[in-house]
């Protein structure tokens, strides 16, 4: 079985600076990757690249079995590509239904579906109780509280009915309960199919919820593979505690 | 209110207006009102552009001239084998409104991949080459000029600017069905992505490179159908005035005093705006009427940064979605859910 | 079209001292738009009233233009530090700065080139000096001296410019506040009391530019609008914030201009700076030393 994404030799500068060199992943159909890395290391100009909000100079991805470079952003997350952005991007004047609803008219409808408005609205509302924000259905972004917005940028990722969902640090200021709900909820995606990467600081999520783990450090990938063994690597300790 | 019944609406109010005109017996009203329309549909369309989608286009004048300058090219061309008139006025405001589609989206193609600044600046440029083109082009004039002669009188309507007040109506009523349609559409919601958070929308699955051609397509051919009249009314076209900056002042003016998120705000604004425009020409001078545009337009922007319609949402002072579920039951529009002062999230 | 090489020469040379005032001219926009993204579309109108000021004292009480436009200066700070404190309440804290910034700056250029034709007319007017009217020659090249003059304060101008950005404290906070916020903060700097004394100094650079307007040419309030586009096209080409850009851009579309009103004709001058302003955001909107 032939890989779901395919990161080969992948390479981006900004003007002088090496922001990714030589970045190689492969990640399977149904896995359960998490990524970490210090702050800076280069897990969000990955994810950019990956997902067509940037381009890589150099290197090139494959998704599905197709080569993804040069095409825009929606073109891939038409193709089943989805990432939740790691300082939220909420549409300010849309409220919540109508935010959830825009993968829907636009990517899901793309693939073929067509429902009666009805239905959408349904839809809608199911994808905010999974993340708790139905009661505030009609709120727009700017009524929702920091912790509240992740969830929304959660809500709308998984509204595109991605076959890889990125994760980025959707869990950053959330209590103990609240991590427990985006991970039960990351699981039950990847129960349903949904290849999920994990962007996180929160260890304790992190090792919970990867079934592989990957670790970037300046734009490198030092280490690939089991998580135990990934976080005894002595490289990998070295980048976190020599930091 | 569904689509059907607001087009059939829309166009009673506006027979019913006309023939309120026609009672009064006084052509200065036509003359008048054909003005005020034009800049219905003008800052409608610039509206589409600049209002849903968030980009704001400097060059009104170079898609309005364009129609204008297209009606004088046909003219030309027909006049000179002494068929003049041959070429029906609506069919002359379809072939200006396509000749500026066309360009709107050839100028979408080039710049829109720019930032909201360069691309207004972008505009901007676009209209004066258009301008110099014009000014060199001795077959539609030069810059000396060219001159239409309209006909005396035309059919059931008696003077001729009758008809032409009345081709305008109609050409606001499309513009506003079509501004409207827009916005109750998957389109409108698209538009309000890209103004919002233009990454964000690429990353949901919106092809916002498409979305904003469709835009400047639609914006520009507007444009151009309001123009192409124009050599008829007028009579005498010169391009200074035509390319003039006036244009672009007045259709950023007048969605952005009457409200940018609905196809009510431009119309209120080009009423209002326009009519006072009317007024202070002929009581004061056309000089204070631009620096009452731009004072206005200043103060607006400032002050009330979403027009009219945001101090009336304020002053009735109901939550948005309150106000919105009781005017309509179905699909609920983005343009009308935005609340009178969206502030975006702010990031952690 | 009769080409000749004298002409040909006569209209590089003229491009060049052209393109020097041109660059007094961007300089202002290259702070505002270049370093702090802030997209004053009416700048040239600011500098319209930089000539005309410098018209009426210069009429009324006989001095020198450049000395007037230098004295005024203060006054020209002032107006641009006001100016950004409302931009910056208005629509900076907001976040609108967009679609309402551009409104904001096109209803105060229009408000400016308005204002001045109720008050002065649409006649066209001028300044008298010393160094209006006679011309050096060398050869075959004709160097007029109200073009020569205005050229070297320019670009003394600009040099003065260059080294408050690189050398000063305050100038240096400004290319800061371009880049890191935050950081600027942390260094016990204000950012928007930065950007308001950046602001003030674009402002106050039309004040000189205006003076080296009326005495190249005589001046009406519309002439401004022939320079929006001219402003910008340099501003890009010279690569957005780029002092020494500024000025090679300038040089460069002055001598474009000038060959091609030699040899084309006045009426497609207009063109020329609009049309290398879509060039080069087209192929190159770096610019060429641009960040």
């Amino acid at each position: 079985m032939s890989d779901l994404l395919e990161v080969d030799n992948l390479g981006k500068r900004f003007g002088g600076f090496v922001a990714l060199e030589n970045i190689a992943l492969s990640v399977r159909a149904g896995e359960r990757l998490g990524l970490i890395g210090p702050n800076g290391s280069g897990k969000s100009t990955l994810v950019n690249c990956i997902c067509g909000t940037l381009r890589n100079e150099q290197g090139s991805v494959r998704f599905d079995g197709r080569v993804i470079d040069g095409l825009p952003a929606h073109a891939r997350t038409r193709l089943g590509l989805a990432r939740s952005f790691q300082l939220p991007r909420p549409f300010v004047s849309l409220n919540l239904m109508d935010n959830v609803r825009i993968p829907l008219l636009y990517t899901v409808a793309a693939r073929g579906a067509h429902h009666a408005a009805a239905a959408v609205d349904d839809h809608c509302h199911r994808l905010l109780r999974e993340v708790g924000l139905e009661a505030k259905a009609r709120h727009l972004p700017r009524d929702l509280t920091q912790v509240e917005m992740r969830k929304l940028e959660l809500a709308r990722a998984m509204a595109a009915e991605p076959k890889l969902l990125i994760a980025d640090e959707a869990m950053a200021g959330l209590t103990h309960s609240e991590i427990e709900d985006i991970l039960t909820l990351l699981v039950r995606l990847n129960e349903q199919g949904v290849t999920v990467i994990l962007i996180e600081h929160i260890m304790r999520a992190v090792m919970s919820f990867s079934r592989r783990l990957v670790v970037l450090v300046s734009g490198r990938k030092i280490a690939d593979g089991n998580p135990e063994e990934v976080m005894r690597d002595p490289e990998v300790e070295r980048a976190y505690l020599g930091q | 209110m569904r689509s059907i019944p607001f087009l059939l609406l829309s166009l009673v109010v506006g027979a019913a207006a006309f023939a309120g005109a026609m009672q009064l017996g006084n052509d200065y009203i036509f003359f008048a009102g054909y003005v005020v329309l034009q800049y219905i549909v003008l800052s409608t369309a610039w509206n589409i552009l600049g209002g849903y989608c968030g980009y704001v286009n400097f060059g009104t004048a170079g898609f309005f001239a364009l129609g204008a300058y297209s009606t004088v090219a046909i003219y030309q061309l027909i006049e000179a084998n002494e068929f003049p008139h041959l070429v029906p006025l609506p069919v002359l405001i379809l072939i200006g409104g396509a000749i500026s589609g066309v360009v709107g989206f050839g100028m979408g193609y080039l710049t829109l991949r720019l930032r909201g600044a360069f691309f207004a600046i972008a505009t901007l440029a676009l209209a004066v080459v258009l301008e110099t083109l014009v000014v060199n082009w001795d077959f539609v004039g030069g810059s000396r000029g060219a001159y239409i002669i309209r006909p005396e009188t035309i059919g059931p309507f008696g003077s001729y600017v009758k008809y032409l007040a009345l081709l305008m109506l109609l050409l606001a009523v499309a513009a506003l069905n079509v501004a409207r349609l827009i916005e109750r559409s998957r389109l409108g919601y698209g538009f309000a992505t890209i103004r919002d958070d233009e990454l964000a929308a690429e990353a949901a699955g919106v092809p916002t490179l498409r979305l904003k051609l469709i835009a400047t397509t639609i914006s520009g051919a507007l444009m151009g159908m309001a123009g192409a009249p124009f050599p008829y009314y007028i009579g005498y076209l010169q391009p200074d005035s035509t390319f003039g900056l006036d244009y672009a002042v007045n259709s950023i003016a007048m969605p952005l005093i009457g409200g940018t998120t609905s196809w009510v705000g431009p119309l209120i604004g080009a009423i209002l705006l326009g009519s006072l425009q009317q007024i202070i020409t002929v009581t004061i001078s056309s000089a204070v009427n631009l620096l009452i545009v731009g004072g206005l337009l200043v103060f607006f922007v400032v002050v009330a940064p979403n027009g009219i319609l945001g101090l009336v949402h304020k002053y009735l002072q109901r939550k948005p979605d309150d106000f919105v579920g009781r005017r309509r039951t179905d699909l609920e529009t983005p343009a009308a859910a935005a609340a009178p002062d969206a502030a975006p999230g702010t990031p952690p | 079209m009769i080409f000749s090489f004298d002409l040909l020469i006569n209209a590089i040379v003229s491009g060049i001292l052209i393109g020097g005032f041109y660059a007094a001219v961007t300089c202002g926009v290259s702070l505002s738009f270049g370093i702090l993204d802030i997209v004053n579309i009416a700048q040239p109108a600011f500098i319209i009233l930089g000539s005309y000021i410098a018209y009426m004292l210069n009429n009324s009480l006989g001095i020198d233009p450049i000395l007037i436009s230098i004295i005024v200066l203060p006054a020209f700070y002032l107006l641009g530090a006001v100016i950004y404190q409302i931009y910056y309440l208005a629509f900076e804290r907001r976040g609108q700065e967009s679609l309402r910034g551009l409104a904001f700056f096109f209803g105060l250029l229009f408000i400016t080139e308005v204002t001045l034709v109720l008050y002065f007319g649409v006649d066209y007017r001028y300044v008298q000096a010393s160094y209006i009217g006679p011309t050096w020659h060398f050869g075959f090249v004709d160097v007029p001296l109200r073009i020569l003059v205005p050229c070297l304060v320019s670009l003394l101008l600009i040099a003065v410019l260059q080294l408050l950005l690189t050398r000063s404290f305050v100038g240096r906070a400004i290319m800061a506040v371009a880049q890191d916020q935050l950081a600027l903060r942390l260094m016990a700097v204000d950012p928007v009391r930065i950007k308001r004394i950046a602001f003030g100094i674009s402002i106050a650079t039309a004040s000189l530019a205006g003076a080296f307007l009326i005495i190249i040419q005589p001046v009406e309030p519309s002439v401004g609008r022939q320079y929006i586009g001219r402003v910008f096209a340099i501003c890009v080409l010279g690569g957005m914030g780029s002092l020494p850009g500024t000025v090679i851009a300038a040089m460069l579309i002055g001598i474009v201009e000038s060959l091609t009103a030699t040899f084309y004709g006045p009426s497609w001058a207009p063109a020329v700076s609009f049309g290398v302003l879509l060039l080069t955001l087209a192929v190159r909107p770096a610019g060429l030393l641009g960040r």
